[in-house]
């Protein structure tokens, strides 16, 4: 066990040092200088600039001089806003992301679970057909086309919610709620099927042999045995709902991560683009690598030792 | 005394498809008394799975109908429980055993677990109890240290183990019957032998009444006091084990005998396959549906199927030879020579009870 912690760890560190050496390179390929008043600057202040940011070295050095940084856990500061750290503005924008994130994902897992167990119990009828069809819409249909037509309808038509900004708790469940629908279509699919190979399985006609009840035979048998792959699943929906709240976040006015993103690299703010692309890495990385370790804990035939064949 | 605890009447049961219903069973009849091993043989597809599952009502009710017949266990007529009433005798006084060990376990289910639930579900035994007896059930199918056993998951268990686990779960509450499916052939043959002899010895101390359903007549020799011979989801043939084995009055029985192989035999000796395969359950005529394949085929042979006709007071045959307007030079040798031995028989019993 812990060797293979150790082992997926020390994966997890190059993995990220590739993404930021492929970052840093392709940034110093996009046209454009990190100054708001480019146009307005003279040659001479350029270099007085440059030289201040380091900008004037070559691409090597200032990799070097990044990495070592880096190395140090200094992220450098904005080019934007003067004498922040791009540690500092990470760190007072990724809650409200987080939060929408987070709702997003419980919710589109509960209704998603909820719909495709549903649709796998009552197989081949309306019932199924609907929730199948449903998958299929949230699945093919951007996020922000479901934003959209909420904020009209919900926010504007209704008046029920907040059709923007950041203001209470009512304000986040649009931008979740948005956010959450392509996680409820693909874990209803995955759930249905899952389910529906489960229940074909003979240790299910076992244990209704055993004259269980049939709720008794769904829940401690079908059901939970269903679940351990959607578990799999979660890593990457985690990551969809990640990129998601970049257009969420823009549409629905949250003061978040994605926003901030957008912007940096609209304006070339190298520190900060630098800066949140290792923080979602490393999000998304720990999310995967905690997906591989809770499925050892739910599947006992998955032995995170390794070597013992079971 | 000999009371019949089982008694499967004119059963048919029917899969819906989209080409309309096709009959996997067609009017089986048999009984099973207390204690008593009943073989059902067959080839794959004759229908033997589908009626041990339909006594059990495991078939998916979406698409099975069962539009006649009566299954009377202890008198009472099993298709006609509620849900609740068939969830109280599964498991506690039927039980069954299937053909693969491999997927009959819940692979995240530690086993003891799942000795427990039938034990919960049928009895009163505390918690503490019921993990007692699941032990008890280990150690009486013969796994070793069966308290740490309790706590192991089905992949920590060998093929022929894991069967053990499948039976020990099956035998948990004392059930009257098991119906067995094949219940080795998933397991090499050494494990097979332990297996069916672990199995004898049980029904000894249980009492237990046996269906067991193979095509393996190897098993059915070892095992059976009687046998029921299926084919295309009938009955064709069936009576005590030394009828079927020493007086079949089936060509299909006698086929399936013939094509076993035999020890003694000399290797020269081919051994004779039955030429063609099972009918098409969907495209059934009117005639015997062994007509195509047997060697004795009567012109009545393809039009109509002949019923059930009792031979001695075990042994019942549907076959046209049988008939007595069958002319007796049309009748072949073999059996002609089995209903010999079978007066004889009668007429020796008689001598005895005279």
């Amino acid at each position: 066990m812990k060797s293979y912690l150790l082992k997926r760890f020390l994966y997890s560190v190059i993995t990220l040092f590739i993404i930021v050496s492929a970052t840093f390179l392709l940034m110093q390929l996009l046209p454009g200088t990190p100054y708001s008043n480019a146009e307005k600057l003279t040659e001479s202040q350029r270099a007085i600039l440059d030289a201040k940011y380091g900008l004037d070295k070559p691409v090597a050095v200032q990799y070097i001089t990044y990495i070592g940084n880096l190395l140090q856990g200094d992220l450098g500061y904005s080019f934007q806003y003067q004498g922040r750290t791009v540690m500092s503005m990470i760190g007072d924008r990724v809650g409200p992301s987080a939060f929408i994130g987070l709702q997003g994902l419980v919710f589109g897992t509960i209704i998603g679970l909820i719909l495709g167990i549903v649709s796998a119990l009552r197989h081949n009828t309306w019932l199924d057909y609907t929730s199948v069809t449903l998958a299929v819409l949230g699945m093919s249909i951007p996020s922000f086309v479901f934003a959209a037509l909420m904020q009209y309808y919900i926010g504007v038509k209704l008046g029920w919610l907040p059709v923007a900004l950041w203001e209470n708790y009512w304000s986040t469940i649009m931008p979740s709620l948005a956010l959450s629908v392509t996680v409820t279509a693909t874990v209803a699919r995955f759930i249905r099927s899952e389910m529906l190979e489960v229940l074909g399985q003979d240790y299910v006609t076992t244990a209704r042999a055993k004259g269980l009840n049939e709720s008794g035979v769904i829940w401690k048998h079908v059901i939970r045995n269903a679940l351990i792959p959607v578990v799999t699943m979660l890593g990457p929906l985690a990551v969809s709902i990640m990129t998601g709240t970049l257009v969420i976040e823009k549409i629905f006015g949250v003061p978040g991560l994605g926003e901030q993103f957008t912007l940096s690299i609209l304006v070339l703010d190298y520190s900060v683009i630098m800066g949140i692309t290792l923080f979602y890495s490393a999000l998304f990385i720990a999310v995967v690598f905690i997906v591989d370790v809770l499925y050892g804990f739910l599947d006992p035939r998955i032995d995170l030792k390794g070597g013992s064949q079971a | 005394m000999n009371q019949n605890i089982l008694e499967v009447d004119n059963l048919h049961v029917s899969f819906k498809t989209r080409n309309g219903a096709v009959p996997a069973v067609r009017g089986v009849s048999f009984s099973l008394k207390k204690g008593e091993t009943l073989a059902i043989v067959g080839e794959s597809g004759s229908g033997k799975s589908v009626t041990a599952k339909s006594i059990m009502q495991l078939l998916p009710k979406q698409n099975t109908v069962i539009p006649e017949g009566t299954i009377r266990y202890e008198g009472k007529d099993m298709l006609k429980f509620s849900n609740k009433e068939i969830q109280s005798v599964r498991g506690s006084d039927i039980s069954m055993v299937f053909q693969d060990p491999m997927t009959s376990l819940n692979p995240t289910m530690k086993i003891g677990k799942q000795i427990m639930e039938g034990l919960s579900r049928h009895t009163q035994l505390t918690k503490k109890q019921a993990r007692q007896r699941a032990k008890e059930m280990l150690e009486l199918v013969g796994i070793p240290n069966p308290e740490t056993r309790l706590d192991a998951y089905p992949h920590q268990f060998s093929g022929g183990m894991r069967q053990r686990v499948v039976i020990a779960i099956a035998l948990a509450c004392n059930p009257k019957i098991l119906i067995a499916d094949e219940p080795t052939t998933a397991l090499d043959v050494t494990i097979q032998a332990q297996i069916l002899r672990l199995m004898r010895n049980l029904q000894e101390k249980m009492d237990t009444g046996i269906i067991l359903i193979t095509h393996d007549l190897g098993v059915v020799a070892n095992m059976a006091d009687r046998v029921a011979v299926m084919y295309a989801g009938e009955v064709v043939e069936q009576g005590t084990l030394d009828e079927i084995f020493y007086r079949p009055q089936h060509p299909y029985t006698l086929g399936l005998l013939r094509s076993m192989p035999n020890l003694d035999a000399s290797r020269a000796q081919p051994l004779i396959p039955i030429p063609g395969s099972p009918p098409d359950p969907s495209a059934l005529g009117t005639g015997c549906p062994f007509a195509a394949r047997c060697p004795y085929t009567m012109k009545v042979c393809h039009d109509y199927n002949p019923g059930a006709v009792a031979i001695s007071e075990s042994q019942a045959v549907r076959c046209w030879l049988q008939d007595e307007r069958t002319p007796p030079e049309h009748i072949p040798a073999e059996i002609k020579e089995g209903r010999r031995s079978t007066e004889e028989a009668a007429a020796d019993a008689e001598g005895v009870t005279a």
